[in-house]
């Protein structure tokens, strides 16, 4: 980044400071009966972060239409006056993406729960926004089908926040991410354009819109409607819980799975520090002397999934397993995971306050990123436990911190950007399924070039000109950048140097 | 003659300052998809090879002018596939054009579409910017998805010149079954089936013959061919049929009418359109050959939830893609207009005016 001030499109921030309260509940009181609007602060604080509690901020008013009509309304208003809308589903997200506007509405799907259809024979579901992930599983459970993708929080989490962050789960690097288990999205403009992406069909004619607007994070349109594919359930999931006296080993097995032509439905790593942390926890049996334990899972039909695990075993034991044990029953397969799921409210256990990262990484640089960090560990005074899909690379480092200990968090947020800038220096990216949001704005500059950036603001303009749909989030400003640039780069310094940037 | 990106950033340049059209072109294999092409030629096959492949990560990334072959075969080295099994529509094909047509083969049902294994692009844009988006890894949130934006777009959006895709280990085993039986009872059956844990990985239906494939491990194989039934054919004439049905010389495509291409919800019923019509991805693609009038076509498409492409014809007609509603259109223009303000790229390829 050079040293004029960036100029042009997306250079700055907008400026909302002149949005009129008075008018705003005005004009949304013609749309939404007095119940569903929500203006009072304490009505308000309920909403003022997501998961990532770390950032806050209260809304002017809360919105909370039941009707798509409604949307359009309240959308078409906003954008007359020149108001950020904020859309919102559970509120679980772990990037601060639906952290309010201070001078914008937030407006909540949460009264949009129905699910309008689901097909058997097709296998597709038609589901409002607000639906829970876990309930449309549920729905389809009776025809022997699911919905594959099954992020951690999929008990609260809405499918349209799962549109919008692209979410995954253990079960995605067989069964892919949101967007391959998405047909289509229906969603409004800032405009109060209805718009769908995608189609009953396995494509739609022009440009694939579907994919643009999967994982936007809200920037683009307020999803309305989802379908969504549904598959056959497997008959039977087999799980083996490998031990390891190295983690570089765990790391190299991994790969060794992979490179035997297996494509695991879960492929799961934990540190010795984060299975401490769960054992105390679930109970589970893990072996707490391994450096570090790999949950690898096959399913399918009987046969199949023996075959699967047969070649299984034998890969892992060549990768230096000291111990493997094969679930004998589906109370045992639960057992192996519950630590695993469990992870994050284990950390809440042994630690006030947890930060959770999500940078994605080659798979063969896990051992030298988890290295790295135990490094950090020290130089931050922090301990950190270390969770995550390996079989996607997709590392979840929790560190553990006290936000009541003045320095903590700026110290964790610090030790986390270190994390996420080591991701993209060995040729990963900052995020790979929780969002950039608020959080991750500063490391999108580290990620990208100013013309990838400009392309970014560009695309968002070319669905809402007015930049009011969650402004702010995903992606930064150029001129944040160059500032971010230049405070970091002070000392003429970049973190890392030692590694090749991609 | 090879040359290096920057090569191709400089005629992207030169293209850029003079106002004159590219027209992006790898082999021209699907030279005959779309809309005509037009503008001054940008041969991409200068710049070519494969800049990274490791099986363990399961992706490779190779330069647009890549020959698939060449992909395919190194590829198959290690064990693995392009899971899309895109259609090469000619020798020289290349992963360029693979990418930005946007054309998957039989498995495409079972495994996804080449959007599905998009990880990454190096794009030059309409502003003549090299600019990275996506990755080499699975997972990768940071961002709009410009990789997918940019699959099937028929380089209207800029030049991909390089990409990373993710592969897949070959299936173990594979067989091949055939049923004799009528096209609605087909449709019936493939539906029915999909919703079951069978390892179906492709399927095409014609003239009273449903032909299914088998994918995975040699367990699920052998309990899948007891549980179906069918006449099992040999792995040799197999191979043939599928490699037939993907670049489409299966006699069923031969003839002088025009080939359209309906995609269409799977449990779609049969559609009473004259012409033949050949039925792939679970009843979710239809073949049609025709010369049955273009709003006969369509509607019948439409009807039944889906859209309907002119997909090869004896003469060039406008209006190969069905055609945008209005709102969608309007986005279409806006996105055009941001990675492409000057219209230099394939102009009009997709639909007049992109
Ligand atoms: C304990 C825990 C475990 C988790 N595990 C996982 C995991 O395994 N995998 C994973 O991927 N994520 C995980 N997450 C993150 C989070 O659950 C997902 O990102 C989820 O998709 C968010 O859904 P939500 O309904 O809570 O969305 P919110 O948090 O309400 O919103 C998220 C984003 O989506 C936008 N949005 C919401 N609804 C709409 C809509 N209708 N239209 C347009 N934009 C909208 C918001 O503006 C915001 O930018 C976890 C979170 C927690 C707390």
């Amino acid at each position: 980044m050079g040293d004029n001030p960036p100029v042009g499109i997306g250079a700055h921030e907008k400026d909302f400071s002149q949005v009129d309260k008075a008018r705003l509940v005005a004009a949304l009181s013609r749309i939404l009966p007095p119940q569903s609007l929500l203006v009072d602060r304490e009505d308000l604080k309920p909403y003022e972060c997501d998961g990532l509690s770390a950032y806050r901020e209260l809304p002017m008013v809360v919105a909370l239409p039941d009707a798509e009509a409604q949307v359009v309304a309240i959308l078409r208003t906003c954008h007359q006056l020149g108001v950020p809308v904020v859309a919102r589903g559970a509120g679980t997200g772990l990037s601060g993406g639906a952290m309010p506007h201070k001078f914008g509405v937030v407006m909540s799907l949460a009264k949009f729960k129905r699910i309008l259809k689901v097909d058997p024979l097709s296998r597709t579901a038609v589901v409002q926004p607000g639906v829970r992930n876990l309930s449309i599983s549920e729905a389809a459970a009776p025809h022997g089908l699911y919905y594959a993708p099954d992020p951690s929080s999929q008990i609260a989490c809405t499918i349209g926040g799962n549109v919008a962050e692209n979410s995954g789960g253990v079960h995605c690097l067989k069964y892919g991410l949101t967007v391959h288990n998405v047909l289509r999205v229906r969603g409004v403009t800032i405009e109060g354009e209805i718009v769908e992406f995608g189609g009953q069909a396995l494509d739609a004619p022009g440009y694939d819109l579907l994919a643009l607007v999967t994982g936007s994070e809200g920037m683009l349109a307020v999803t309305t409607e989802v379908t969504v594919k549904l598959v056959p359930k497997p008959l039977l999931a087999v799980c083996l819980l490998a031990a390891f006296d190295e983690v570089n080993k765990a790391g190299n097995a991994v790969a060794d799975v992979i490179a035997a032509g297996i494509t695991p439905a879960g492929l799961e790593m934990m540190d010795q520090a984060a299975t401490a942390a769960v054992e105390e926890y679930v109970k589970a049996g893990y072996p707490l002397d391994a450096k570090a334990i790999l949950l690898c899972e096959a399913d399918g039909t009987p046969d199949e999934v023996e075959e699967e695990v047969a070649r299984m075993k034998s890969v892992l034991a060549q990768s230096g397993a000291t111990e493997i044990r094969v679930s004998t029953s589906e109370a045992e397969r639960l057992r192996f995971w519950s630590g695993r799921k469990a992870a994050f409210p284990a950390a809440g256990r042994i630690s006030a306050d947890y930060y959770c990262m999500d940078g994605t990484i080659p798979r063969k640089r896990i051992a030298e990123l988890l290295e790295a960090i135990a490094g950090m560990e020290k130089k931050y005074g922090l301990r950190c436990i270390n969770v995550f899909h390996a079989g996607d690379g997709n590392m979840h480092p929790l560190i553990l911190f006290d936000a009541n200990v003045p320095g903590e968090l700026a110290r964790t947020e610090a030790f986390g950007a270190e994390i996420l800038e080591m991701s993209v220096a060995l040729g990963g990216t900052i995020t790979g399924e929780h969002g950039v949001g608020y959080e991750k704005i500063n490391q999108m500059c580290v990620q990208f070039a100013t013309p990838e950036i400009r392309t970014f603001h560009r695309i968002k303009a070319a669905f809402d000109p007015a930049g009011l749909l969650n402004p702010g989030k995903a992606i930064p400003t150029l001129n944040r950048c160059a500032e971010y640039g230049r405070l970091h780069v002070s000392g003429g310094r970049l973190p890392h140097p030692e590694l090749p940037r991609f | 003659m090879a040359c290096e990106l920057a090569d191709l950033q400089q005629q992207v340049r030169e293209a850029l300052a003079d106002g004159r059209p590219l027209r992006l072109r790898g082999s021209g294999a699907k030279d005959f998809y779309g809309e005509a092409p037009a503008g001054d030629l940008l041969d991409t096959r200068g710049y070519a090879g494969v800049v990274a492949y490791e099986p363990t990560e399961l992706v490779i990334t190779a330069r647009c002018g890549t020959r698939l072959v060449e992909i395919e075969s190194l590829l198959a080295g290690s064990g693995q596939m392009l899971a899309f099994e895109p259609p090469h529509f000619g020798p020289e094909a290349t992963v360029g054009g693979c990418v930005a047509a946007g054309l998957a083969g039989p498995r495409r049902a079972a495994a996804g579409s080449v959007r599905d294994f998009v990880l990454g692009v190096t794009l030059i844009d309409g502003h003549a910017e090299v600019m990275k988006f996506g990755g080499q890894v699975m997972k990768n949130v940071a961002g709009y998805d410009v990789s997918r934006l940019v699959c099937g777009a028929l380089g209207t959006l800029g030049l991909i010149a390089e990409v990373s895709l993710k592969v897949l280990p070959r299936p173990f085993e594979e067989a091949t079954l055939l049923f004799h039986i009528g096209e609605a009872r087909a449709l019936e059956q493939l539906n029915q089936w999909g919703g079951q844990p069978l390892p179906l990985s492709a399927s095409a239906f014609h003239d009273g013959t449903l032909c299914v494939r088998l994918s995975g491990a040699a367990a699920a194989v052998c309990a899948a061919r007891q549980r179906l039934g069918g006449e099992p054919i040999d792995a040799a004439q197999a191979q043939e049929f599928w490699s037939g049905i993907r670049e489409q010389t299966d006699p069923f495509f031969d003839g002088a009418e025009t080939l359209w291409r309906l995609s269409l919800p799977s449990v779609a019923a049969p559609l009473d359109l004259p012409g033949r019509q050949l039925v792939e991805w679970g009843g979710a693609l239809r073949w049609l050959k025709s010369d049955a009038p273009v709003g006969q076509i369509r509607a019948a498409a439409t009807e039944a939830g889906g859209h309907a492409t002119r997909f090869r014809s004896q003469e060039r007609a406008e209006g190969v893609f069905q055609p945008l509603p209005a709102a969608l259109l309007a986005i279409h223009r806006r996105l055009k207009l941001a990675l492409d303000p000057k219209g230099i790229f394939n102009p009009g390829r997709m639909y007049p005016g992109l």
